[in-house]
């Protein structure tokens, strides 16, 4: 249809010469070539710096370092191939109880500090939309913990959780919060929930302020209550936003290292994640174990990722999906005259 | 007027909640080091002794500040440069398996540091490269390239597609529309994204702390974390409140004076 109305219609610019569809086939070509042209230094960066290394660990995690006996009897030095040999250590005797309690760990406070920065993230959000005045004193103040570099909050928050510090003379109680047990981890989840809650809200702001007024005007008219309406209009219509906010917030959690490393310490029980513990095992050269951890959390981190957006339906390129297809939809109706 | 009434309660726990612990952190910088565990509001004999201590002798601060200003602004112009093309060509181009690359650039982010950062840390004790800027800095372009391209895809998006088009039919090349037409109107989006992922860059904490064993080349955020004190047993929270507030002000200055920009920066691309 379209090559039917070019070639009836007079070629009003030098530039649309040879009609729509043949200008464009020529433009994606040189758009093919410039792309490729584009992209390649970002695909090469990643690929050296993320791709090699994810590639070169699957790898260590099959190798052991240090001496062994070769079939001879002599010593060998170096990498040694071990099979599945970390894997299967990581799972036995004594480690097997440390990794699955870094295993919990790393669950436990995902899942937590997931439930209650939504919940506070929501509302937050819900009472900024509510401001008219105060809401540039408020969203100043909640960009403060987001610029907080994780570590200083970390060093923050164990002095505030100290035995004589702030948080015990607020609650007017003798907690021993950094030392170790329930209240170790209670002191991380605290810490992280203040950092990263105000992020959500941020982003659930951003949803709400993309409704448009009338919706929810129409729903008051009609008789909805106020909590009707946040159920039935607004949730549904933040969404999307929340969804993405929620899965970049779980895929880091799940790899926390920085807060409980500086807020109660490494090769801590109550509080080490697999991070740490993969980290520590690197620290002391073991290399292979480190890997093997790393590619198990990775393996976690993908399958949590995968099931969220399969169950969930979270589209993080989803806005590229659909910016595509309406640029599609443009340059059809523009086709067509 | 109820409701009146409850959303100013609302807003003032909002920056209550945001706002109080940071106050404590100022406060306990600015008391005297033998008031350290006085638990006043206020620091009762205004002090900057914890000031003066940060950048006592042995903790080898400035250095330290002068490491994080190096690395993180060494990552930030990198990543600047390597994204600025993809993210035009994510943005503007189109092209078969565009979606597929930008699934992949943001797919990198899901791995998890370390399993990044083992074989590096083996890779770089083999070349001699700990205790350098490079070692800190490659590894962390893994995650500052991906939130670049990711968040400059987002402005780029936002930009007039005509203008660009209007130059070429004007006799611009297709790289002369994006010097002369694009660049410019796209530099709001790229300050902001530089910004951003300076902030990312300066808050890293893993890499900085397994690639680097020489205290000379510890990045700031390190350094204060092992800051020791006199005796060498008591943590020296004081002087560490000092040297957080040290690090964190500028930005939280430059993060209020730009406010507007990161907050739209930070919505667009949905990022940490």
């Amino acid at each position: 249809m379209t090559a039917t109305f070019s070639k009836k219609s007079p070629a009003p610019a030098p530039a649309a010469a040879g009609g729509p569809r043949e200008s464009r086939r020529r433009g994606d070509a040189g758009g093919r070539r410039m792309a490729a042209l584009l992209l390649s230094p970002t695909l090469l960066v990643l690929a050296l710096v993320v791709g090699y290394p994810v590639l070169a660990g699957l790898r260590e995690s099959l190798y052991v370092r240090g001496e062994g006996l070769d079939a001879d009897g002599f010593v060998v030095e170096g990498d040694r191939f071990a099979g599945l040999g970390n894997y299967t250590a990581i799972f036995s005797g004594d480690r097997a109880s440390a990794f699955w309690n870094a295993f919990g760990n790393t669950t436990f406070f995902t899942l937590t500090t997931v439930v209650l920065e939504t919940l506070i993230g929501v509302g937050m959000a819900l009472i900024m939309h509510q401001a008219f005045r105060g809401r540039a004193l408020v969203r100043a103040s909640i960009l403060v913990p987001w610029a907080i570099p994780t570590a200083i909050s970390g060093l923050l928050w164990r002095w505030i959780f100290q035995a004589d510090g702030a948080a015990n003379a607020v609650i007017r109680q003798q907690v021993l919060w950094t030392a170790d047990g329930w209240p170790a981890k209670f002191a991380v989840v605290i810490a992280e929930v203040w950092k990263t809650s105000p992020f959500i809200g941020l982003l659930v702001l951003a949803g709400l302020q993309m409704i448009p007024r009338e919706v929810n005007e129409a729903a008051r008219v009609d008789g909805a209550s106020a909590l009707q309406r946040f159920w039935w209009i607004t949730l549904p219509l933040v969404k999307p936003a929340l969804l993405v906010a929620v899965l970049f917030r779980m895929m880091d959690v799940l790899r926390m290292f920085d807060l409980p490393a500086v807020l109660i310490g490494v090769n801590q029980r109550s509080v080490e994640t697999l991070t740490m513990i993969a980290w520590f095992e690197a620290s002391n050269l073991r290399y292979g174990s480190a890997a093997a951890y790393a590619t198990i959390l990775f393996g976690y981190i993908a399958l949590i990722a995968y099931l969220f957006v399969k169950i969930l339906g979270a589209d993080i390129i989803g806005d590229a999906r659909a910016a595509t297809r309406q640029r599609k939809t443009e340059r059809r109706k523009k086709a067509t005259p | 007027m109820n409701r009146r009434v409850l959303t100013y309660a609302g807003v003032a726990a909002v920056a209550v909640y945001c706002l109080a612990p940071f106050y404590w952190m100022v406060v306990s910088a600015f008391r005297r080091p033998q008031d350290q565990f006085s638990n006043a509001p206020v620091p009762a004999p205004f002090s900057v002794e914890n000031f003066t201590a940060v950048f006592s002798g042995d903790n080898g601060f400035g250095r330290a500040l002068l490491n994080s200003v190096v690395v993180a602004g060494i990552t930030t112009a990198l990543t600047l440069v390597i994204g600025v093309f993809t993210a035009y060509a994510l943005a503007r181009l189109t092209f078969r398996f565009k979606n597929l690359v930008l699934g992949l650039v943001i797919g990198t982010t899901m791995f998890p540091g370390i399993s990044q950062l083992v074989p590096l840390l083996k890779l770089f004790t083999g070349i001699g490269w700990i205790n350098t800027y490079q070692a800190m800095v490659v590894p962390s372009l893994g995650f500052a390239l991906p939130l670049s391209v990711w968040l400059l895809t987002a402005f780029f998006r936002q930009l007039p597609f005509e203008l660009e088009q209007a130059a070429m039919v004007d006799g611009c090349t297709r790289g002369q529309a994006f010097r002369k037409v694009i660049v410019p109107l796209a530099a709001p989006g790229v300050f902001t994204t530089a910004i951003l992922t300076f902030i990312a860059a300066w808050n890293e904490f893993l890499i900085a702390l397994s690639m680097v064993n020489r205290k000379e080349m510890q990045t700031a955020t390190v350094a204060i974390s092992k800051f020791t004190g006199v005796s060498g047993f008591d943590q020296p929270f004081g002087t560490q409140m000092a040297a957080g507030v040290i690090v964190t002000v500028p930005l939280i200055i430059v993060v209020l004076v730009f406010q507007r920009r990161i907050v739209a920066g930070l919505t667009a691309g949905g990022v940490k």
